[in-house]
C-alpha cells in the first residue's frame, strides 16, 4: 500500500564502504540482510525441493485417476474434485456476504454504531484459528444440522474462514473507485442502489475479484477445518452429492506423510502430491498479484 | 413513480444492512457454539480431573482430561517459535524497509508473501521429510520429532506476519524524524536503531503478538512435527503434544457429545480465549490501525 512512499534507499552504499561507517554498524547491517536472506534461502529451498522432488511425477494419469492401495498407486482425482467442490461451495457463500458487508460500509454506513460492531466482527473473526472454525462447523453443520461430515458442511466452515479476507478486499476495491463517478451518476438521476449497481462495482470488480483469488487460494490449502466437517481418509470413488463426503488436497497430503503404514516408500506421491497442491495455490496468488499490479499502475 | 424508485433504494439499504449484520451473527455464533459445546463437561463429576496432569481421554479404568501437558506443550512451543522467529523477522523487517533498495526490497516482499501462502500441511510435510531429520542427526536424538523442530517450523510460518506489519510500522514512522536525526550529524545506522526502530516499536510489538497469535493457532504444521504425546515437559527436545494438535488428532474417534467429545471443545474454548486476547492486545496497543491492511 505505500510501495510508492519509498524514493531512495536510507543507507547509500557509499555510506557503508565508506570510512565514515562505525565497525558496530556494519555488524548490524551484515546480521539484517543475513537474517533477510536466510529467511528467502529457506522459502526457495522449500518451493524448489517439493518441485523438483514433484513434478516430474505429476503426469496426466495422476491428475485423472482414482488412488490406489491408500493412495500408494494411481493418482487424486478424487481429492481434486473435493477441493474443488469444498472450494466452490465456500466462494459461493461467502461472496455475496462479504460483497453486501463491504458495500453497506462504504456506501451506506459510514462511521455508525453497527459499522464499528461489523469491523469489531471481522477482525475477530480473522484472529480465530482454523481449528476452531473446524470446532464450530462441526458442532453446527455437522451434528446440529444434520449435514453430516460432508462437502456443504466443509465449504461453508471454510465460507466463515475466508469472510474477513473477502470483504476487506471488497471494500478496498469500493472505495477506490473516484467519488466523482457516483455524483455523476446521482446527477443523471440515477437512484443510489442503481450507481452502485452500474458504476461503482464495475469499476471496483478487478479488486474484489483479486479477494476472491485470495481467497480461493487460502480456502484450498487449509486442513484444519475440513479435518473435522468434510475430508474423508480415503473414498476411492467420486462425490455425488453435496451430502457426501470427500477427500482434499491438503488432507490428501497429510494421510500421506503422516497415517500411511509405509509412509517413507511413497516419497514420489508425497511429493507429487504437495506439487499439486502448491502450484494450485500459487496460481490462485499469482493471478491475483497480476491484477493487483495492474490496478495500482 | 418517484415513490417506487425510493422504496426500491430502501429495500436495497435495509438488505445490505442486514447482509452485514450477518457478519456479526456468525462470530458471536462461533464462540456460542464451542462454548456451549464445552461447558457441559465443567460441571460433570469428570470436570474435576481438567485440572490433573494426565491427559488420558480414553481409558477402560478412569478418563482424564488433564489440560495441563496440553497447555506447556502449547506454551513450550510458542515461546520457542517466538525466540525464533521475532528477531529475525524484524531484523528483516527493518533491511527491507530501510537497507534494501525499491526493486530489492519489491522481490523480498514478494517472496515472503509467497512463504505466507504456502499451506500449513506443505509446511509441515517438509518439515518431516527434511527438518526432522537434520534435528535428528545433528542433536544425536532417537527422534527428531519434539518441540524444538515444531517451534523452529512455527517460526517460519510466523515470520511473513511480523515481517510485513512490522515493515508497515517502520514505513509508517514520519520523515521528519530520521531527517532531524541526521541533520544533527547521527549517522544512519544510529539513527534506525536510536530513532526509527523506537518510534516504530508500538507497532512492531503489535505485529510480533499477531504473530504469536498465529503461532498457537497453527494446527497441521505441528500435528506433524511435534511427536505427539501429552507429556509436562519444558525440555525442547522431548516430544510434546499442543492444544491444537489435539483437537485435530483426537476429534476423528469420538462419540458425539461423549465426554472426549466436550473436552476437545474445552481445549477450543481455551485457544479462542487465548487467540481473542492476544489480538484484542494487539488491537489496542495500535488502536486498530491494522484493520484493513492485511494483505
Amino acid at each position: 500500500m505505500v510501495t510508492a512512499l519509498k524514493s531512495q534507499p536510507l543507507v547509500a552504499s557509499r555510506g557503508l564502504s565508506g570510512k565514515r561507517a562505525f565497525r558496530g554498524d556494519l555488524l548490524l547491517v551484515f546480521l539484517m540482510r543475513f537474517s533477510t536472506y536466510s529467511l528467502v534461502a529457506v522459502v526457495l529451498l522449500i518451493v524448489l525441493d517439493i518441485l523438483i522432488k514433484g513434478v516430474p511425477h505429476v503426469n496426466l494419469e495422476f491428475l485423472t485417476s482414482l488412488p490406489q492401495k491408500a493412495g500408494a498407486k494411481g493418482g487424486i482425482l478424487p481429492a481434486i474434485m473435493g477441493t474443488t467442490l469444498l472450494v466452490s461451495v465456500a466462494i459461493a457463500a461467502a461472496q455475496p456476504l462479504s460483497l453486501a458487508t463491504a458495500v453497506y460500509l462504504s456506501e451506506y454506513a459510514g462511521e455508525n454504531r453497527l459499522s464499528r460492531l461489523i469491523r469489531i466482527a471481522l477482525l475477530t473473526l480473522s484472529s480465530v484459528p482454523s481449528i476452531v472454525f473446524g470446532l464450530f462447523g462441526l458442532a453446527l453443520f455437522v451434528i446440529q444440522l444434520g449435514f453430516g461430515a460432508s462437502i456443504i458442511s466443509g465449504g461453508l466452515t471454510l465460507a466463515l474462514m475466508i469472510l474477513p479476507t473477502m470483504t476487506v478486499a471488497a471494500e478496498e476495491a469500493v472505495k477506490t473507485v473516484p467519488h466523482s463517478l457516483r455524483e455523476a451518476s446521482r446527477s443523471l438521476g440515477a437512484t443510489k442502489a442503481r450507481t452502485i449497481w452500474s458504476v461503482v462495482l464495475p469499476r471496483a470488480l478487478p479488486g474484489i475479484f483479486t479477494g476472491t483469488l485470495l481467497a480461493i487460494g487460502r480456502a484450498a490449502g487449509e486442513t484444519a477445518p475440513i479435518l473435522l466437517t468434510a475430508a474423508a481418509f480415503f473414498v476411492p470413488t467420486l462425490p455425488e452429492s453435496p451430502f457426501d463426503e470427500v477427500m482434499a488436497l491438503p488432507y490428501h497430503l497429510y494421510v500421506l506423510s503422516t497415517q500411511h503404514p509405509d509412509a517413507a516408500a511413497i516419497a514420489p506421491m508425497q511429493y507429487a502430491t504437495a506439487s499439486v497442491l502448491l502450484l494450485l495455490v500459487f496460481a490462485f496468488s499469482a493471478i491475483a498479484f497480476v491484477i493487483r499490479n495492474k490496478i495500482r499502475r | 413513480m418517484k415513490s417506487i424508485l425510493l422504496d426500491t433504494d430502501r429495500l436495497w439499504s435495509m438488505l445490505l444492512r442486514t447482509a452485514a449484520a450477518m457478519t456479526i451473527f456468525w462470530t458471536a455464533l462461533i464462540f456460542l457454539f464451542v462454548f456451549r459445546e464445552a461447558l457441559p463437561l465443567l460441571f460433570s463429576p469428570e470436570g474435576t480431573s481438567l485440572l490433573s496432569d494426565v491427559w488420558r481421554p480414553v481409558s477402560p479404568v478412569a478418563e482424564q482430561f488433564g489440560l495441563l501437558p496440553l497447555i506447556s506443550g502449547t506454551f513450550l512451543v510458542t515461546v520457542i517459535a517466538t525466540l525464533a522467529s521475532i528477531p529475525v523477522s524484524i531484523l528483516t523487517a527493518t533491511y527491507i524497509a530501510f537497507i534494501a533498495n525499491t526493486r530489492e526490497s519489491q522481490v523480498l516482499k514478494a517472496i515472503i508473501e509467497l512463504l505466507a501462502s504456502i499451506p500449513s500441511v506443505v509446511i509441515g510435510f517438509i518439515g518431516l521429510m527434511v527438518l526432522v531429520p537434520f534435528v535428528k542427526n545433528v542433536l544425536g536424538l532417537h527422534s527428531g520429532l519434539n518441540a524444538l523442530t515444531g517451534g523452529l517450523i512455527l517460526g517460519l510460518m510466523a515470520a511473513p506476519t511480523i515481517v510485513t506489519l512490522s515493515e508497515d510500522a517502520l514505513k509508517a514512522v514520519p520523515r521528519e524524524f530520521r531527517e532531524a536525526s541526521m541533520a544533527l550529524g547521527i549517522s544512519e545506522i544510529t539513527t534506525i536503531q536510536k530513532v526509527l526502530i523506537p518510534a516504530a516499536s508500538r507497532g512492531i510489538l503489535a505485529a510480533s503478538l499477531l504473530g504469536l497469535g498465529r503461532i498457537m493457532g497453527e494446527t497441521m504444521a505441528v500435528l506433524m512435527v511435534t511427536g505427539n504425546a501429552p507429556v509436562v515437559t519444558l525440555s525442547p527436545l522431548e516430544p510434546v503434544r499442543t492444544i491444537t494438535a489435539t483437537i485435530a488428532a483426537e476429534m476423528g474417534e469420538v462419540i458425539f457429545g461423549g465426554n472426549h467429545y466436550r473436552s476437545l471443545f474445552v481445549l477450543g474454548a481455551l485457544l479462542l480465549s487465548f487467540t481473542f486476547a492476544i489480538n484484542l492486545a494487539a488491537q489496542s496497543i495500535i488502536g486498530g490501525r491494522f484493520s484493513g491492511h492485511r494483505s
